[in-house]
């Protein structure tokens, strides 16, 4: 007795194939649909700003002319902004998932804890300029200074840095613990020779991408306070400041008085596009530098 | 399985008669006492009560799922990482209770090492591999690193395959040189006994001899307690064997004698291949 009928399957089997060859172009067209949009963007913004960026334009100071206007204010704004955000990040951010993952008894309250991470990871940018506002720019008395923009941008991107951090620890195989704890490491000597570089790579490639999030946001500066309309450069982390997209977001505003500030816009979106692509070739070449094969 | 053969039997008699019979009773070096464990609510190790001798090779055989890698792993705490198990008991080490608070997992991993199943080096290069234990037990100066690096690849008879690629990464060898490569890292640390978890299971005839003629010649110096699915490899190598069913030891004492003479019929069944 045979279960299967070989003439219904040949009958059948014309049909399988098509419906896999139609399935294939639908998730090309998903693909693709994507793609449209980013080339879409990506080609208006070059066609307004490629020509308005020059050396003046990266090195100058902010100017209410669009002829002398430039943005190295802004730009030096964002990277310090990232230099506060990368020394938080990566040490509250290690030290958490390390703790989560590695020794903390796992239980309720544990579990509690980590939702909790996960739901934060979705809490609205808007909410972190708010929380900023307060307790950075207010109660602390830092005022919208790099410092103030740099800690509220951590507590955003906080949550991504620790569960993926939680994840590249995770991915570890027990069995590389097991030898080294087996030799009579410490949990602390097998932590730091053995499971951090290991999962090291994976860590520093999470936590690019959630810098490059962190980058990019513009709502919670708005709720801090951080102007866009500002000469001076910032020197150090309690200067005021501006950064890129809020001389993003001014000069789109701006541009129904002044017509070229849209120009300007584009040309900065250009500037900070090669920013996060920069950040980004350095997560992907760490990656493929110390990536470990099991 | 259920053909009736003296497969197993037959190479221990030849190989272990030609042995002095009146050797002395060796001192031990383990001794549990009504040792029982649970992983959460199912019982994993119901009463052992085993003396293992030092410097001898003592094989753990059984049937899949019966406790054997349990209970090697409580000889060095390593159930310990399992956070749900719970142990009673005592396990002696040289007079002292390991299982007692103020025994510290360390000190005791340092004089019990250990080689696993699987072939588990660090994605380092071979040499930092075996000066790991070293390393982490305080040695700083190169030269002795040096020294300990290459006297354990000796002992573990693989120096001559690794000499001239030390800085190379371990993951470069093959799975027979990593299990002698792990084995050259436990020896580093100098232990006093040495845990093998069916060290062989995952290698081809060829390595399995090396690692066996390997694990005869480190009985010299070393306590060796192996757990194995390969009986002929129990009775080629060990000097006594212990047979654990569903958590317990049903027979325990010299592998010529169990391996001819059963006094259970569940090890006669077992080791003519009947069950398990
Ligand atoms: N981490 C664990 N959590 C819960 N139960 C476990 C765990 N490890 C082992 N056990 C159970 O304990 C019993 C003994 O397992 P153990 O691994 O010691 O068997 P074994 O004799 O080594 O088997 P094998 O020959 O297949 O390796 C089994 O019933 C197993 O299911
Ligand atoms: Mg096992």
């Amino acid at each position: 007795m045979q279960y299967i009928d070989r003439l219904q399957v040949r009958k059948r089997i014309n049909f399988r194939l098509r419906l896999n060859s139609i399935l294939k172009y639908v998730f090309l067209g998903a693909t693709l649909s994507g793609l449209v949009v980013l080339a879409i963007l990506l080609i208006r913004t070059v066609s307004q700003g490629f020509a308005w960026i020059d050396w003046n334009f990266i090195t100058g100071h902010l100017s209410m002319d669009p002829e002398k206007a430039g943005i190295m204010g802004a730009i030096l704004g964002t990277f310090w902004l990232m230099l506060v955000v990368v020394f938080f990040t990566l040490f509250l951010g290690m030290g958490a998932a390390i703790y989560l993952e590695l020794y903390a008894k796992k239980g309720r309250i544990h579990s509690l804890i980590q939702t909790n991470i996960a739901n934060l990871a979705g809490v609205p940018s808007i909410v972190y300029g708010i929380l900023g506002l307060t307790v950075f720019v207010r109660l602390m008395d830092f005022g919208s200074t790099v410092l103030a923009g740099g800690l509220t941008l951590s507590l955003l991107v906080l949550p991504i840095v620790i569960v993926s951090s939680q994840e590249a620890l995770r991915a570890v195989p027990q069995t590389l613990g097991e030898a080294s704890y087996g030799l009579g490491a410490s949990k602390w000597q097998t932590i730091k020779s053995i499971i951090l570089p290991t999962a090291l790579p994976s860590i520093l490639t999470g936590s690019i991408l959630a810098l490059s999030r962190a980058i990019g946001e513009t709502a919670p500066l708005v709720v801090l306070g951080i102007p866009a309309l500002l000469i001076p450069f910032p020197g150090g982390f309690m200067d005021r400041f501006t950064a890129l997209p809020m001389q993003i977001y001014y000069w789109t505003l701006d541009a129904a008085l002044v017509e070229e500030y849209a120009n300007l816009a584009a040309a900065s979106i250009i500037i900070l596009l090669l920013m996060l692509f920069i950040l980004n070739s350095i997560a992907i070449y760490i990656r493929n530098k110390f990536q470990h094969r099991f | 399985m259920a053909v009736q053969t003296q497969l197993y039997a037959v190479p221990a008699i030849e190989k272990k008669e030609s042995k002095n019979k009146n050797e002395v009773e060796k001192e031990s070096i383990f001794e549990t006492k009504s040792l029982n464990l649970w992983y959460g609510e199912t019982q994993a190790l119901k009463n052992i009560d085993l003396k293992i001798p030092e410097k001898s090779i003592t094989a753990i055989i059984g049937p899949s799922g019966c406790g054997k890698s349990t209970f090697i792993k409580t000889l060095n705490r390593m159930v310990e990482l399992i956070p749900s198990v719970q142990t009673k008991g005592d396990i002696h080490y040289k007079g002292s209770n390991i299982l007692s608070k103020d025994y510290s997992a360390e000190a005791l991993r340092t004089d019990v090492g250990m080689v696993f199943q699987k072939p588990n080096p660090f994605p380092k290069s071979i040499y930092d591999n075996v000066a790991y234990g070293p390393r982490i037990h305080g040695i700083k100066k190169k030269s002795i690193l040096d020294d300990i690096v290459e006297k354990s690849l000796k002992d573990a008879f693989i120096w001559d395959e690794v000499k001239d690629r030390l800085k190379e990464n371990a993951f470069g060898l093959s799975g027979g040189q990593q299990q002698r490569l792990c084995i050259a890292r436990c020896l580093a640390i100098e232990p006093e006994v040495i845990l093998m978890d069916e060290p062989t299971s995952a290698l081809d005839p060829i390595s399995t001899t090396k690692v066996e003629e390997l694990i005869q010649s480190l009985k010299k110096q070393y306590s060796i307690v192996i757990v194995t699915h390969n009986m002929q490899q129990a009775a080629r190598i060990s000097d006594q064997t212990a047979f654990f069913l569903n958590g317990e030891v049903v027979e325990f004492g010299k592998t010529d004698e169990l391996f001819t003479e059963p006094k259970d019929s569940r090890t006669m069944d077992y080791i003519n291949g009947r069950f398990g």
